[in-house]
């Protein structure tokens, strides 16, 4: 068993570039779920708007990426307004099933053979992101010796994304502790109290929305830059279950609960895939193999995971920073 | 009367305050007190005629012909009716009368399918509740509706109006807003101190008790400054001591200058406190007046207080309503569709006969 390996490779994947897109995203969701109340299911599909956008703008039309980029978290903005104008004045509910549905709609009409020409069907698109890549300054691995090291484009994108990140977090505090914010978490606890006392709630929502939208699709953006690549599998369901994981592990409605809660997650999920796979590796691996075999052992992390969610749910559903005062509250 | 002075027996934090009444502050209501004579308004409601729909001299809401439905089920459908200003006016009469209807029309919760409503003059008609609220008359719920995971202070600060924190734009760089949150903060600790909650400042309103949830919900009304504060059955769920304190604040309301329609069941509060009644019974308003005129009125007794309100029963009369009740129940269990409309059957005896009377 080498145990700095799955040390090292697992925090390569926990402050690695996957890690900074889905913190990305989750902060977007804490907009719209921790501090909002709004259940939206379909992150993934403001995600698919933001990084399409760009792709395609760059590998079909061949404009420029950064035109891309702006269109990408403008379209995220649109669909966020579309999304909201009629569901927003209904229950909360009733925004879960429209964002879930809306999120699959998209990844399948992108993934559609009638739409290959723009948007590469199954494969996706490639080759959009030398303007990105350009700007990178780093050759050689990086990272700190003998602990942990990425590739040099690697690096760069993760560190791009972190930097939005730290960006997006100042955002979100900024807007948090003002009288704004005041008014979304007011809307979270009881709107009709926040109507009664002359706020305009639905306004207040759709607000809301469109910046959590408009974060998901940056999440989008870097996601595609990440992979290099984008194709519709990226932005299955699982992806916004994922960013929901990364949102409650962290702790929802804090400003930090994404970043803390990313890396957890990805460190977490990583650690497992690696033991899991050493221990049933070689010719006489830890786990026998009537046990569990090398195939099996890559199905254990999402098992663990959701083991571990649980425990969470149950023992501590604030989350790492969420005030469980706060929290019990809901027991009345 | 007795209830300015009780508080001082059941509860020494309330008498240490002094009763509400007489603790007014200055700054809680700079709009509403300098306008309106309190003294004037009350008498002016003596030439009023006690009946439903009667004109008022100087009214703040006037309604007319408004009306909502539910499928077959008329809710409300009251005539005419208009409130006076400057006064405490009741909302009184049986479960589902459609009381609190009424209030959710007025204050643009519910649309009513036809009629018109005005307030200061201007109609309320199709401006959503968020505005109805921003042109001064702000409603408090049945279920007290705080916000559980805010603090008392940050409950407070979002019931101000007109902040400018609050748009988004300005709401990221806090110097545009940071003055006026200083301002409505040291009003709102004038609030809390006033409503005896300033102890549970920094405590989440959801751990607060019921009763001082309604005070919450009270003092946070008032952070908007409103003219006519709509209080939907304020001492429901209140133990004894803190609704002799509550009555105190709801009068000291009145004394500052503003106007307050409320609902309530509780019929000593209601005498105790109101100058003008108004008796709504199945949708429609039946009776007004001052407490001790509309209490007298055998229209009222009849519908909502039942023929034998005042007279204790004795263990025969007992033995033969349950009796009845009992009967009731198993003729409906019997026979489903024949149920009424309108609810339970031990309601129902009752408001038929108050609508025959009506």
């Amino acid at each position: 068993m080498d145990w700095h390996a799955i040390f090292s490779q697992a925090l390569q994947q926990g402050l690695g570039p996957v890690a900074a897109v889905y913190c990305l995203a989750a902060i977007g969701l804490n907009v719209h779920f921790g501090y909002t109340g709004l259940l939206n299911f379909g992150q993934a599909g403001f995600m698919a708007v933001g990084g399409y956008a760009v792709s395609s703008f760059v590998a079909t039309w061949g404009l420029s990426f950064w035109l891309g980029s702006l269109v990408g978290l403008l379209a995220a903005g649109l669909l966020a307004l579309a999304l909201g104008v009629p569901t927003l004045r209904l229950r909360a509910d009733y925004l879960a099933i429209v964002t879930i549905a809306a999120a699959e709609i998209i990844r399948q009409t992108i993934g559609s053979v009638t739409l290959l020409k723009y948007f590469g069907g199954q494969d996706g698109l490639q080759g959009f992101n030398d303007s990105f890549a350009n700007l990178n300054p780093f050759t050689g691995r990086i990272g700190i010796p003998g602990v942990v090291s990425w590739r040099p484009y690697d690096f760069w994108t993760l560190l791009v994304c972190w930097a939005l990140c730290a960006l997006a977090c100042l955002v979100v505090w900024a807007l948090m502790r003002s009288p704004w914010g005041r008014v979304l978490k007011g809307i979270r606890e009881d709107e009709d109290a926040v109507r009664s006392l002359g706020k305009n709630v639905y306004a207040y929502k759709m607000q809301s929305l469109m910046i959590g939208g408009l974060i998901g699709g940056l999440a989008g953006i870097m996601s595609a830059l990440q992979h290099s690549a984008i194709n519709p599998s990226f932005f299955a369901t699982d992806t916004t279950f994922f960013a929901y994981t990364v949102l409650l592990v962290g702790g929802a409605a804090r400003v930090l609960g994404p970043v803390a809660g990313t890396i957890i997650f990805w460190f977490l999920i990583s650690f497992l895939d690696l033991f899991f796979g050493q221990a049933t590796a070689g010719t006489n691996p830890l786990i026998p193999d009537f046990i569990m075999n090398s195939n099996q052992a890559s199905l254990m992390r999402f098992i663990f995971m959701g083991l571990a969610l649980m425990l969470l749910m149950v023992y501590r559903p604030q989350g790492i920073f969420g005030d469980r005062r706060e929290l019990a509250l809901d027991a009345r | 009367m007795p209830a300015d002075h009780q508080p001082e027996h059941l509860d020494s934090t309330t008498a240490s305050r002094g009763t509400g009444a007489t603790a007014v502050d200055p700054d809680a209501g700079p709009g509403a007190t300098a306008t309106v004579d309190v003294s004037a308004a009350r008498a002016a409601l003596r030439d009023v005629p006690h009946q439903p729909g009667a004109p008022k001299p100087d009214p703040i809401v006037v309604v007319d012909g408004i009306r909502r439905t539910f499928g077959g089920l008329t809710a409300v459908d009251v005539a005419h009716v208009e409130l006076q200003r400057g006064v405490i006016t009741g909302l009184i009469g049986p479960n589902g009368a459609g009381k609190t209807t009424f209030f959710n029309l007025l204050t643009g919760f519910d649309r009513p399918d036809e009629g018109e409503w005005s307030f200061n003059g201007k109609s309320l008609k199709g401006v959503p509740a968020y505005r109805v609220a921003r042109r001064g008359m702000v409603r408090t719920f049945q279920l007290t509706k705080v916000l559980s995971k805010l603090t008392v202070i940050e409950n407070m600060r979002v019931g101000a109006t007109g902040q400018k924190g609050e748009s988004l734009l300005r709401a990221m760089f806090a110097p545009f807003w940071r003055s006026q949150e200083a301002g409505n903060t040291a009003r709102a600790d004038a609030l809390l101190e006033r409503f005896l909650l300033i102890g549970k400042r920094e405590d989440f309103a959801g751990s607060l008790s019921g009763g001082q949830r309604k005070l919450l919900e009270m003092a946070r009304a008032l952070m908007a400054d409103p003219e006519l504060v709509m209080l939907d059955e304020p001492m429901a769920g209140v133990n004894p001591a803190l609704k002799q304190s509550l009555l105190g604040h709801v009068k000291s309301l009145r004394d500052e200058g503003r106007s307050v329609l409320f609902v309530e069941h509780d019929m000593d509060m209601v005498r105790d406190i109101s100058d003008w009644v108004i008796v709504m019974a199945q949708g429609q308003v039946i009776a007004e007046g001052p407490p001790e005129s509309v209490m007298g009125d055998q229209r009222v007794i009849d519908a909502y207080l039942g023929s034998h309100h005042d007279q204790d029963l004795d263990p025969e009369t007992e033995e033969r309503i349950l009796a009845e009740a009992e009967a009731e129940l198993t003729r409906q269990r019997g026979d489903d569709d024949s149920s009424s409309p309108t609810g339970t059957s031990f309601t129902d005896p009752v408001t038929t006969e108050g609508e025959h009377r009506a």
